[in-house]
């Protein structure tokens, strides 16, 4: 009971990074239809962000959790947004009329690019933050002494990522940003024939989705403490997954499929093998796919329009 | 109000404007006739930008808007209710009213949207329907009013009637003619060549990418070719 304990609460943990990554992927195919294959890397420039962030600040003193962390997540959001930004203007905009396949490739190239930019940069060796949060509450403790814990990190990881949600979905769903998100969504044309700005409203797109990576970065760097340029692969994986596995183009979908993700993986890796849990994770899209080609929260194409 | 002088439009090389000129003058009602494929709604897409009117000028209030982009174009006073209706599927219908008014001043919004809804009690009753669950005729009618929650100057409404009950018809007609008597310049395309003419204070013929006949709507109505061509069979 407390082992089961312990897997849900890790899994929970690693759903919430997931999931904050998972909606980038979704938001950027609802509007433009294509996969943003640099979208994990952007979350890995905003570990980075993070990192080099509380490094700095720690060299000036500041050392207060609750400001540094602010300041953090502050400064990460605004420098990486400006990178999801910029993906978008110069490796998709330029080929937004041409055939499916050029943007794509454009994708795995900004990718390279900003995995290569981030190695010769900050080097190719992982980088160690020490511990900025340690601590936490025990949950349960067995007769054997086992005891389920819950980190200070894992609440305030779980935390701000429901904070975050709600934010997110209050902005889609409850202002005229949203509204006018959904409609480059749902007709590019008609929103343009309506006074929306249909380039604007994609850049936005593309930058919400950052700072959403953003913060899952900041979790990751705080959570593992260590990280390197490669980290945006797998992390981007993962998270593509999810999405696919909530039904792309649906976000509260994208939400679902990261929390599930997550804790597959984490009971996986606790009572199987970790080696694994990839696996797992891969033969569960595959499952959902077979059953349900649209995901799990994904819209049937079938529609009276 | 609106001119237009020597426009060409394509798709891809296909050329479905062949130099259209036509001019609409303010507080008209002007309808524009033609037989499928002819071009009409490729005209009422280029004033709004998409495609883009090549050869000659597009003239808006006195602004050359011929080189500007569709967004820009439909902030200036002008809205249109498109060919296919084009309702958000997946919004509500009073979110789909909003977007109409995405460009305009929030004081106006809750008598506009309540003027709409006199119009169009229908939608009232729907309005927190997604709008691809509504009927046609029912999309119809929210395409018009979400157009009108814009507060044009000019409305350029591509078939209104379609799809519509006879009833509905006369409804909708009824409607352009009221909103022009508040002062909105409407330029119509209509299938419905017999309430459009008599509708109309003037008309244009449209074959083939080419204006071939203009005047009053009285004149045309008359006309024996017109008759012929649009009118076969009509009442
Ligand atoms: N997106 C497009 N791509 C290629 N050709 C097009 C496109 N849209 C229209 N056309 C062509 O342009 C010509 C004019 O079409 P348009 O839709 O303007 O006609 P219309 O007068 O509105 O006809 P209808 O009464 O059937 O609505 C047609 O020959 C049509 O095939
Ligand atoms: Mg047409």
């Amino acid at each position: 009971m407390e082992y089961f304990l312990q897997q849900l609460v890790n899994g929970v943990t690693l759903g919430a990074v997931y999931g904050l990554i998972a909606i980038g992927y979704s938001m950027v195919y609802g509007i433009i239809g294509m996969i943003n294959f640099a979208h994990g890397d952007i979350f890995m420039i905003g570990a980075f962000h993070a990192l080099i962030v509380f490094l700095i600040l720690g060299a000036v003193g500041i050392s207060w959790l609750p400001l540094a962390l602010l300041i953090v997540l502050i400064v990460g959001i605004l420098l990486t947004s400006l990178y999801g930004w910029s993906v978008e203007r110069i490796a998709y905009r330029p080929l937004r009329s041409s055939p499916r396949l050029a943007p794509l490739i454009s994708a795995i190239g900004a990718s390279i690019f900003l995995q290569n930019y981030v190695q010769l940069a900050q080097g190719a060796r992982p980088k160690p933050l020490s511990q900025m949060v340690s601590g936490g509450i025990t949950l349960m403790e067995s007769d054997a002494g086992f005891a389920a814990r819950v980190s200070y990190i894992q609440i305030v990881i779980v935390l701000l990522t429901l904070a975050l949600m709600a934010v997110f979905t209050w902005l889609i769903k409850g202002t005229a940003l949203g509204r006018a998100q959904r409609a480059c969504e749902q007709d590019r044309k008609m929103a343009a024939l309506l006074g929306v700005d249909v380039d604007r409203t994609i850049s936005l797109t593309f930058v919400i989705g950052a700072s959403l990576a953003a913060v899952a970065g900041l979790m990751f760097t705080l959570y593992y403490g260590v990280i390197d340029f490669f980290i945006g692969f797998v992390a981007g994986i993962k998270a593509f997954t999810a999405a696919v596995l909530g039904g792309i183009g649906s976000l509260p979908g994208a939400m679902l499929g990261g929390l599930l993700i997550g804790l597959i993986e984490a009971f996986w890796s606790g009572y199987f093998s970790v080696e694994y849990k990839d696996v797992a994770s891969f033969g569960v899209l595959v499952l959902v796919l077979i059953f349900r080609p649209t995901g799990l929260l994904g819209r049937p194409e079938i529609e009276k329009v | 109000m609106l001119v237009i002088e020597g426009i060409h439009a394509f798709y891809g090389r296909i050329e479905a404007l062949k130099g259209v000129s036509l001019e609409v003058k303010q507080g008209e009602i002007v309808t524009l006739i033609g037989a499928n494929g002819a071009g009409k709604s490729t005209l009422l897409m280029t004033i709004c930008g998409q495609p883009r009117g090549q050869g000659g000028r597009i003239v808006l209030e006195g602004t050359d808007i011929t080189a500007m982009s569709t967004h820009q174009i439909m902030r200036r006073g002008i809205a249109q209710s498109p060919e296919g209706r084009r309702v958000f599927p997946r919004m509500t219908v009073y979110e789909n009213l909003q977007m109409g008014a995405i460009n305009v001043d929030p004081a106006h919004f809750e008598g506009d949207i309540q003027r709409c809804f006199e119009l169009f009690p229908i939608l009232e009753r729907r309005r927190g329907q997604r709008a691809g669950t509504l009927s046609g005729g029912e999309q119809q009618m929210l395409a018009i009013a979400r157009a009108m929650m814009a507060r044009p100057r000019l409305l350029l409404l591509d078939e209104p009637s379609l799809g519509l009950a006879p009833l509905i018809v006369r409804q909708i007609f009824s409607v352009i003619r009221e909103l022009n008597q508040q002062g909105v310049t409407v330029l119509l395309v209509e299938q419905n060549a017999f309430h459009a003419l008599k509708l109309a204070h003037r008309a244009y013929v449209l074959v083939n990418g080419q204006i071939t006949m203009t005047g009053t709507g009285r004149q045309l109505l008359a006309d024996p070719e017109v008759r012929r061509a649009y009118l076969e069979g009509g009442h």
